[in-house]
């Protein structure tokens, strides 16, 4: 659209586009579409969502209502690392609320904050497959197993 | 053992990062794919595995053959659709996982061969999206597929044309039930639809659409290049094949084994997990993820079968076997499954959108001394109004499996917290 700045990069754009190809229509990419801008941003913003509602022929509301739905798209701000611990049962069994605090008070926030620094958010997360190596985390795409005190004070560099 | 009694693993290997498309064809790799493609109708191939008596394995245990026949063949222009599901999310459940980041081409392959069954020429892996490894591991797999003729237009010069695209989801343990998972895919909230249709008729986009687990999906190459008696061959007890068992919890050796059907969980829990650490005793166990009921240390003798794990009065579900110690208080753990399930409830139906919630709060209040002994019999009621038919879907009915039989088996742990005699 004319004389309106234009959010979405064409990086962003292309990548979209090309998703489609893999969809019987468009607005089946719309989870894809969300997790490609939250890539390049982190989270996505509701200048974004509008953005890729338009990209895709949906209206802004039935996206947001996509967005809200998933808990690993955000919609707000999150630290440049999203440290997501297992709190479902055999990490529970194995110490997962040791991890918690220990992340927490070395960063000072609860979960779901972001540090003041703007580095970390620490999040709790469902099973994550690994449970013959709880208690275990998962940063940075990857899972860390079998996590003691010492496992998170090197994930923080302390 | 024979490398031939675990046909799941045999291409995985302590020293070895994961079985490259080499390491997979030299064991016979995509042989079965030959054969199917080459040799086989596409009925035949659902003959075959309807034969050989696959189960499901994400948790139903739905005979996959069966499922495949419900497919309308009639019309050859008729689109439709084959789905891995590889969401795995339930709480004690770590095999697909593996399966995918070991071993992606046997997954390739028993989805190439699923396909050809149904006739679908377009296939989807639906993976959680924290599985991050296992994507780059199957991307990486897809594209050796193609380059070697797997996959594409005319597999290995047949007349038979698939692509698999992957999709990585965005979290929310609900997307693994597979008409949710269908409204994922088409860029939806995840919530289940209602049944019927069911999707094997009118699935994604309103085309038949078969769902499948991950290991349901690598089962079948090899039934297809072995056969359907070798295959009868690998169980031990009324059910077929083998199965990745998996134990956590505070036994010595947590982990995950290929084993045959029908072993019973005295060998997973003892000669495989070698049996609790010191200091700890065997309180009970969720027999296949955190949606099963109790068993108790005297239902060791139990086979890892399906219907002898009913009979036992719970589930074999998943296959991922969480023990409980007895330094564990099991209130607790239920009600960490509690704010599990509520947590992922999709709210789409009353009983499980409120009552999950509020199992878990009388829970919270009981563990926290605040309960009273009416609250039991409210949790009794719940797992009634949440039993089977009075929701939408198999989450609430999965949810209240550990909490009815631990109000059976460790109403006194409940009953200490209310009258005041505390944990333990
Ligand atoms: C709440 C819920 C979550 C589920 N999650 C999964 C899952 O992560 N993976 C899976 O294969 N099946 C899952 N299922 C079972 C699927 O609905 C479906 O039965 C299965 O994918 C069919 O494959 P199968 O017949 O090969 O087992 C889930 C079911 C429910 C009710
Ligand atoms: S039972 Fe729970 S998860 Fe299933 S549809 Fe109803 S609200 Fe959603
Ligand atoms: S319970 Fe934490 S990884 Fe499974």
């Amino acid at each position: 659209m004319t004389g309106k700045p234009a959010v979405l990069t064409s990086v962003e754009i292309e990548e979209i586009t090309a998703e489609m190809s893999h969809y019987a229509d468009k607005a089946a990419v719309s989870i894809e579409a969300l997790k490609i801008v939250q890539k390049y941003r982190r989270w996505v913003s509701d200048e974004c969502l509008v953005a890729v509602a338009e990209l895709l022929g949906i209206s802004p509301a039935q996206l947001e209502g996509v967005a809200t739905f998933y808990n690993l798209i955000y919609r707000q701000p999150v630290g440049r690392s999203v440290i997501h611990y297992c709190n479902s049962v055999s990490c529970w069994m194995l110490g997962a609320e040791q991890v918690r605090e220990r992340l927490c008070r070395h960063l000072n926030v609860e979960p779901g904050e972001m540090s003041a620094d703007g580095e970390y958010t620490v999040l709790p997360i469902v099973c994550l497959g690994a449970c013959d190596h709880a208690p275990v985390v998962l940063v940075g795409g990857q899972l860390r197993l079998d996590v003691t005190d010492d496992t998170v004070d090197e994930m923080l560099g302390r | 053992m024979d490398k031939m009694d675990k046909p799941l693993t045999q291409n995985i290997e302590p020293d070895r990062l994961f079985a490259t498309l080499a390491d997979y064809e030299r064991t016979g790799g995509y042989q079965g794919l030959r054969k199917a493609v080459k040799e086989l109708q596409p009925k035949e191939v659902q003959q075959w595995v309807k034969d050989a008596e696959l189960r499901g394995r994400g948790g139903s245990g739905f005979p996959a053959g069966l499922k495949w026949s419900l497919v309308p063949m009639d019309d050859a222009r008729q689109v439709r659709y084959l789905i891995a599901n590889g969401d795995e999310m339930e709480p004690g459940t770590f095999k697909d996982r593996f399966l995918l980041e070991k071993d992606p081409h046997q997954l390739i392959e028993g989805m190439i061969i699923a396909a050809y069954a149904i006739q679908a020429r377009t296939a989807y892996i639906f993976l959680r999206a924290e599985y991050h490894l296992a994507a780059r591991r199957l991307e990486q797999a897809l594209q050796e597929a193609r380059a070697k003729d797997y996959l594409g237009e005319r597999i290995l010069n047949s007349d038979f044309s698939l692509d698999i695209h992957l999709h990585t989801s965005a979290g929310r343990y609900i997307c693994g039930e597979e008409t949710a998972l269908i409204n994922a895919l088409e860029g939806k909230r995840a919530h289940p639809r209602t049944k019927p249709p069911f999707a094997v008729v009118s699935g994604l986009w309103g085309r038949p659409t078969v769902v499948n687990n991950i290991e349901t999906l690598c089962n079948v190459p090899h039934i297809i290049r072995y056969g359907v008696e070798w295959y009868k061959g690998l169980g031990r007890g009324a059910d077929h094949g083998t199965k990745l068992f998996g134990a956590s919890g505070r036994v010595k050796r947590p982990g995950l084994w290929e084993l045959p059907m029908g072993t019973p969980i005295r060998e997973i829990f003892e000669e495989q997990a070698g049996g609790m650490q010191a200091g700890f005793s065997l309180r009970g166990l969720l027999p296949g993820g955190a949606s099963t009921e109790f068993l108790l240390p005297e239902q060791l003798d139990v086979p890892m079968d399906y219907e002898a794990v009913a009979k036992a009065g719970s589930r074999m579900g998943t296959g991922g076997l969480i023990i409980l110690d007895d330094k564990t208080c099991p209130v607790k753990m239920v009600l960490n499954l509690e704010l599990f399930f509520a947590q992922e409830s999709c709210g789409w139906c009353t009983p499980c959108r409120d009552g999950l919630p509020w199992a878990a709060a009388l829970l919270q209040d009981i563990v926290e001394g605040r309960g009273r002994l009416e609250d039991l019999e409210t949790l009794s009621g719940l797992t009634r109004m949440m039993g089977l038919g009075h929701t939408f879907c198999a989450l609430a009915l999965g949810a209240m499996e550990p909490l009815q039989s631990a109000l059976k088996f460790f109403r006194a742990d409940f009953e200490r917290y209310i009258t005041g005699a505390g944990e333990g």
